[in-house]
């Protein structure tokens, strides 16, 4: 923007020398400017990410049964193990299924609570935008031993409930995640999408009630689809969470026994690395980033292709 | 008239008045029973804990909190002090630098014209895609291969690269920093990076810190990467000291208690700090769905 700024007939003259001074000043700055990021992006972003895919293209092998393990190029050795480990695409499924219930459920409570935080109907605003935002103070690993204890039939002040459904079995025990998570998460993605409507000139309402549409009928048509891209950015941080979901299933391992040492793709990778078998966890952390990033793309451009229909 | 005043009859009104009172206050339950159950049940002993009304303290509370508290920074040398200032070094220390480093750059990004600018601002925006838990396994296989698993940096350093955090930067900036305050500062004759941050990150502050904030959650948040790297339980930032504890429940059931003083005690500075920097949160978060 700045050197653009610098037309060609200014340039010259008299002004000249100075000119090229500023501009030399300009290109050292934003080197220094860029440098720190770039160089930590390289180290921490960059080359993990292709030492990982080297990594996942090498195979070990001994020269007969008591030879020394060697690493070798492997090809696609790893990834042809990827593809036919069944307990991984499990875990996939697993997340999938939890992405397709939970994520909607979430964004539409969030939607739900933003909208009336944006109503005339409430009172006490403030209290419920702060009641409501606090879970997102808890870590996903507190959340997840808070509600452990929530959950288990000795120590809960549910105990009505919790002693007739176990709610840690392995039928349910997918959904008590769900819920560890959305209670993390509701309020964060409200505040996103409330903020979203704040940014709404008021006036664009005024008309449609003068013309006398209701409450609901301004939120459905006007509000709902002016916070579309905020919906949408939201949709794209679950969708990447709920695929690298971690936290919160190892942590209840500890509380029930139906989540195994593969429940989610992430829980797979740590458990194939503890082995250690660091070039199928390679292999598995390759596939997992390059679907999530597939996917959240995938999500962005579709929504994009909506909504400017 | 007000925002939001409604032209409607009073007798609709009180209907969905009601209603939306309603929704709101189940929810509030749902939101605030949980960390009400943390707070009553660190006021009780292991034994209180299952035998006592659940949601309600005991006669003894306030004495038994403050021996609970007691216990839980002396058990095991005062192991969850130590885990506390670590996960104020790798969060705080770790958002603070950060958050200069991504402003430095996307800083530059929104307000200076070089080759190779669209290039770097889509290789962050795709940084900001690849997800924090995909990084952990290949970072810890870097970290093995030079030696430095198991120490403070291999969990600080990775944690101060945010490329969400540069693309906030650019955006702001883009916004908030006038092309023409810059071009009278080169005319007062003031460095480049003098101005960044004599005058530009000024007009950025409120910007900053909601960087910071965001940053700050992901480093306290980030699991998978402490988990991977750290066998040492003095270098454990303080979710994973209580995941730890949290596990060995079963063989110590006396952990059982300070797992739950320890998660109350860690999430209450978090809390705190969210009231206290609220305004920045609500004017910034929907930043980044602006553009």
């Amino acid at each position: 923007m700045t050197s653009s700024s610098i037309s060609p007939a200014l340039a010259k003259g008299a002004q000249k020398p100075r000119r090229t001074k500023t501009f030399a000043a300009q290109r050292r700055a934003v080197l220094l400017f860029i440098a720190p990021f770039a160089v930590l992006f390289l180290a921490f972003y960059a080359i993990p990410i292709v030492f990982a895919v080297v990594q996942s293209l090498l195979t070990v092998e001994r020269e007969g049964t008591f030879g020394a393990p060697q690493e070798v190029f492997g090809g696609f050795v790893q990834y042809q193990q990827v593809f036919q480990n069944t307990e991984f695409w499990r875990s996939v499924g697993r997340v999938v299924l939890f992405g397709v219930v939970q994520v909607p459920i979430m964004l539409g409570l969030a939607l739900l609570f933003a909208l009336l935080l944006d109503s005339p109907l409430l009172k006490g605003k403030k209290f419920f935008r702060l009641a409501f935002f606090a879970p997102y103070a808890v870590p996903g690993v507190i959340a997840a031993i808070m509600w452990g204890f929530l959950y288990s039939p000795t120590l809960s002040p549910f105990g009505l409930i919790t002693s007739e459904v176990n709610v840690l079995s392995a039928e349910l025990v997918l959904w008590a995640i769900a819920n560890v998570v959305t209670w993390v998460y509701v309020g964060y993605n409200m505040l996103i999408i409330y903020s979203s409507l704040l940014a709404i000139p008021t006036e664009i309402y005024e008309a449609a009630k003068l013309d006398g549409a209701s409450n609901i009928q301004i939120a459905w048509r006007i509000k709902i689809p002016l916070v579309v891209p905020a919906i949408i950015l939201t949709g794209v941080f679950s969708i990447i969470g709920t695929l690298q979901l971690l936290a919160e299933p190892q942590t209840l391992r500890s509380f029930s026994s139906a989540i195994s040492s593969t429940f989610t793709p992430n829980l797979a990778v740590y458990t194939t690395a503890s082995v250690p078998n660091y070039h199928l966890a390679a292999a598995f952390s390759v596939v997992l980033a390059l679907a999530t990033f597939i996917l959240s793309f995938v999500f962005l451009k579709a929504t994009q292709r909506k909504v400017s229909q | 008239m007000r925002r939001g005043d409604s032209p409607r009859g009073p007798r609709h009104s009180i209907m969905s008045r009601t209603g939306a009172m309603l929704i709101m206050g189940v929810f509030t339950l749902y939101f605030l029973t949980p960390i009400w159950w943390l707070l009553v049940s660190s006021t009780k002993t292991g034994g209180q804990i299952t035998g006592t009304a659940p949601l309600w303290f005991t006669m003894e509370s306030i004495p038994t909190f403050f021996s609970n508290i007691g216990r839980l920074f002396t058990y095991s040398d005062g192991v969850f002090g130590r885990w506390l200032l670590n996960s104020a070094i790798y969060a705080g220390l770790g958002a603070l630098l950060g958050t200069i480093i991504a402003a430095m750059c996307g800083y530059a990004l929104a307000k200076y014209e070089f080759k190779g600018r669209e290039a770097i601002f889509n290789i962050v925006l795709s940084g900001v895609l690849v997800p924090a838990t995909a990084l952990a396994l290949p970072l810890f296989l870097i970290f093995s291969e030079v030696k430095l698993t198991n120490t403070l940096w291999a969990v600080f350093l990775p944690s101060l690269v945010s490329p969400f955090g540069v693309y906030l930067a650019r955006i702001y900036a883009a916004a908030s920093v006038p092309g023409e305050l810059l071009e009278a500062a080169r005319l007062d004759g003031s460095g480049e990076i003098r101005t960044f941050f004599t005058v530009s990150t000024r007009l950025m502050a409120p910007a900053l810190v909601t960087i910071f904030l965001f940053q700050f959650v992901a480093i306290w948040n980030n699991f998978f990467l402490p988990l991977i790297m750290l066998r040492d339980q003095t270098l454990f930032p303080v979710t994973l000291g209580l995941y730890a504890w949290n596990s060995q429940i079963s063989q110590i059931p006396e952990l059982r208690v300070l797992v739950i003083v320890g998660a109350l005690v860690s999430i209450v500075p978090l809390i705190a700090a969210f009231l206290a920097l609220q305004r920045f949160w609500s004017s910034g978060l929907g930043a980044g769905s602006v553009k």
